[in-house]
């Protein structure tokens, strides 16, 4: 491109992390935010905030879900019941139901039907009010909402290619990358800004290597499918077989009724073999005599996303079979890469870790992007100042950065509301939520393309602060559960943690604003041009 | 600006020279996304049929490997002096690549 190696790799960064940073920013703060996926579900549903009852053992646990099922889910060819963990102290039952001849399958989850119990009891937990919860953050993450979920896993993985680049290249620009770390030059302009970026990319940059590569590696069959195709000759079924060992086909019911076998035993037998706790419970045909039940070790710390599972005959209750207990080195290296992009094993202290390397990789995105526009208005100073308009590349990204930075942070926030104001027994009240999500955050972005100032910056911040640091206040008025409570000992200390994490980002919006007060009227006579550089960095990792 | 002085001296169009530096653009984002993607595919396939180890660990193996070599190959593409170079640098390999697959009777047209 331009002379030289390092000055090619500073224009592929820029513009490959330019490209595609809105996107990678939903993305980013929507992953980040699915490290808490449970408990943000939990959050969100007030109904169970007292039912976080006293630990049970695995073995009473499935008892209790047999019962459960026996009672509730009468003709269902398909149980899943995952049993209570760390992370999770409810029961989650399942069922499939054949559909009736002539019935219209109702969505793409078809006869699916799935409650929360009381593991000790297998009673249906005080039935919460319907959301999505974390779970629509977690899936917004790769499969974007509003679009066929295939398109947007390969628009994610476009954008996760960008990324990847950009963090190669941007590696190969630094110079000095461990000098890097400890400079920081605040109320410097642009110089901030480079600052701000170096040190959010650098500081967690084998995370966002590792996030970003082990992203990709989620979803690679579907990505370079090319090695299934020539070594399998496109045959996927016996790849998928060999490489994530399960049975192979699907049984046929025997259509004579017998009775299941008891749970207790299996899951004591699977215990001692592993040394480890079952997470999960599924049954193929219950009550046929061709019944068979197949359990999988909880994920525990173990680094691998892959579990081994054991399978028995669902009426003698007899080992059938054992898979994924020995697995190659590639296999065993996919299932960790995949294994640390969900970080189902990570501690809560690691968890927490996970949570803040997201975050820096929020405020690397947010600061990448406004570096940009800095830069570019910085170029376009001396026709600025003689009164003409910035380029209309420079006006466009400057209002997709509103948008995106203050105005994701906004769309965020009101999803939270509504989940608390929305009437509880609203038809399709999940839709409803996800509306508002997105309804906010469109009025963000459309107000941000119309007038793309600095004083936009400030409301919209504002905004966002407001809707984020209120939350305690509105989870105090709308459950039992408010911080008080919580602290003191009654109530979920995830609800509580909630409650600091959108109390401590609405406080850094608030800053990030608060930094943006108008400008005095001297510094707006100076020759310098007045740009939203006049932030200091910090704000923007807040404003992440 | 411009590109390198040797690249514009041997492969100069007579074309103005913002829009010879915005076709050079134009052709190495080509070459980058699909040239790339093209060869990470091929190198993928010879690892799968080539490594010697289990099969389901061969294809595991070059599948994990295959965004680290599409990665390389975009590196390339705007590393190098200029946009022919660039896209010989892809087409050239990958040529290799498919000759051998197709000498093995291994090469695969359809990607999905």
């Amino acid at each position: 491109m331009k002379e030289g190696f390092r000055q090619s790799m500073a224009w592929l960064h820029t513009w490959s992390g330019l490209l595609v940073c809105w996107i990678l920013l939903l993305v980013f703060c929507a992953g980040t935010a699915s490290y808490y996926r449970n408990e943000i579900t939990l959050w969100m549903q007030p109904e169970l905030h007292a039912a976080a009852g006293q630990p049970v053992s695995s073995e009473q646990a499935a008892t209790a879900a047999q019962t459960a099922m026996q009672e509730r889910a009468e003709g269902a060819t398909r149980w899943f019941i995952t049993l209570p963990g760390e992370r999770n102290p409810a029961l989650q039952l399942g069922w499939n139901k054949p559909s009736k001849p002539g019935e219209k399958k109702k969505g793409r989850r078809g006869n699916f039907h799935s409650e929360k119990a009381d593991p000790s009891t297998g009673e249906v937990l005080s039935k919460p009010r319907e959301t999505r919860g974390g779970e629509f953050l977690y899936r917004l993450h790769f499969d974007l909402h509003y679009m066929s979920a295939l398109w947007a896993r390969w628009l994610v993985g476009f954008c996760a290619m960008f990324m990847l680049v950009s963090i190669i290249s941007g590696i190969v620009t630094h110079k000095r990358i461990f000098k890097d770390l400890f400079t920081f030059r605040p109320k410097k302009g642009q110089r901030s800004w480079l600052d701000a970026h170096n040190v959010t990319a650098v500081l967690a940059l084998p995370y966002h290597l590792m996030i970003t590569y082990t992203g990709l590696v989620t979803l690679m069959f579907m990505y370079m499918p090319s090695g299934v195709t020539t070594a399998y000759k496109g045959d996927q079924d016996t790849f998928f077989s060999e490489a994530f060992p399960a049975r192979v086909g699907e049984t046929k019911a025997a259509g004579v009724a017998a009775p299941l076998t008891p749970f207790a035993p299996l899951v004591r037998q699977a215990e001692q073999r592993w040394g480890a706790q079952v997470g999960f419970v599924s049954v193929n045909l219950p009550g046929d005599a061709n019944a068979t039940v197949t359990l999988r070790r909880a994920s525990g710390r173990d680094m691998s996303s892959k579990q081994p599972t054991m399978e028995f005959d669902g009426v003698t209750g007899k080992l059938l079979a054992t898979y994924g207990e020995e697995m190659g080195g590639a296999s065993n290296t996919h299932g960790v890469m995949y294994g640390l992009h969900i970080a189902n094993f990570a501690s809560p202290l690691l968890r927490a870790l996970f949570f803040l390397s997201g975050l820096a990789g929020c405020a690397m995105v947010a600061t990448g992007a406004l570096l940009w526009a800095v830069k570019t208005r910085q170029k376009q100073a001396k026709a600025l100042a003689a009164g003409k308009r910035p380029s209309f590349g420079l006006r466009l990204v400057e209002a997709l950065n509103i948008g995106a930075i203050a105005g994701i942070p906004i769309a965020f926030g009101t999803y939270f509301w509504a989940n608390r104001l929305l009437p509880v027994g609203l038809e399709e009240r999940p839709k409803e939520e996800i509306a508002f999500f997105f309804g906010a955050w469109a009025v963000a972005a459309i107000v941000a393309q119309l007038r793309p100032t600095r004083a936009m910056w400030r409301i919209q911040l504002s905004v966002g602060a407001v809707l984020l640091a209120s939350l305690p206040v509105l989870n105090g008025l709308t459950s039992g559960s408010h911080l008080g409570a919580v602290l003191l000992g009654r109530g979920p200390v995830a609800v509580a943690a909630f409650d600091l994490v959108v109390l401590v980002l609405g406080l850094g919006l608030a800053y990030a604003a608060f930094r943006l007060k108008p400008l005095p009227a001297k510094s707006v006579k100076s020759a310098k041009p007045a740009t939203k550089a006049d932030v200091t960095p910090d704000t923007a990792a807040g404003a992440a | 600006m411009s590109a390198s002085v040797q690249t514009e001296k041997l492969l100069r169009w007579p074309l103005p020279e913002a829009l010879h530096y915005r076709l050079g653009v134009a052709s190495r984002s080509v070459a980058a996304i699909v040239g790339g993607y093209l060869l990470a595919a091929l190198s993928t396939m010879l690892l799968s049929v080539c490594l010697p180890m289990a099969r389901v660990e061969a294809v595991m193996t070059a599948t994990l490997a295959s965004f680290a070599i599409y990665t390389c190959a975009v590196l390339w593409v705007f590393a190098t002096s200029s946009a022919l170079r660039a896209w010989l640098g892809l087409l050239i390999p990958g040529a290799v690549m498919a000759a051998i697959l197709q000498w093995m009777d291994a090469l695969s047209w359809s990607l999905a």
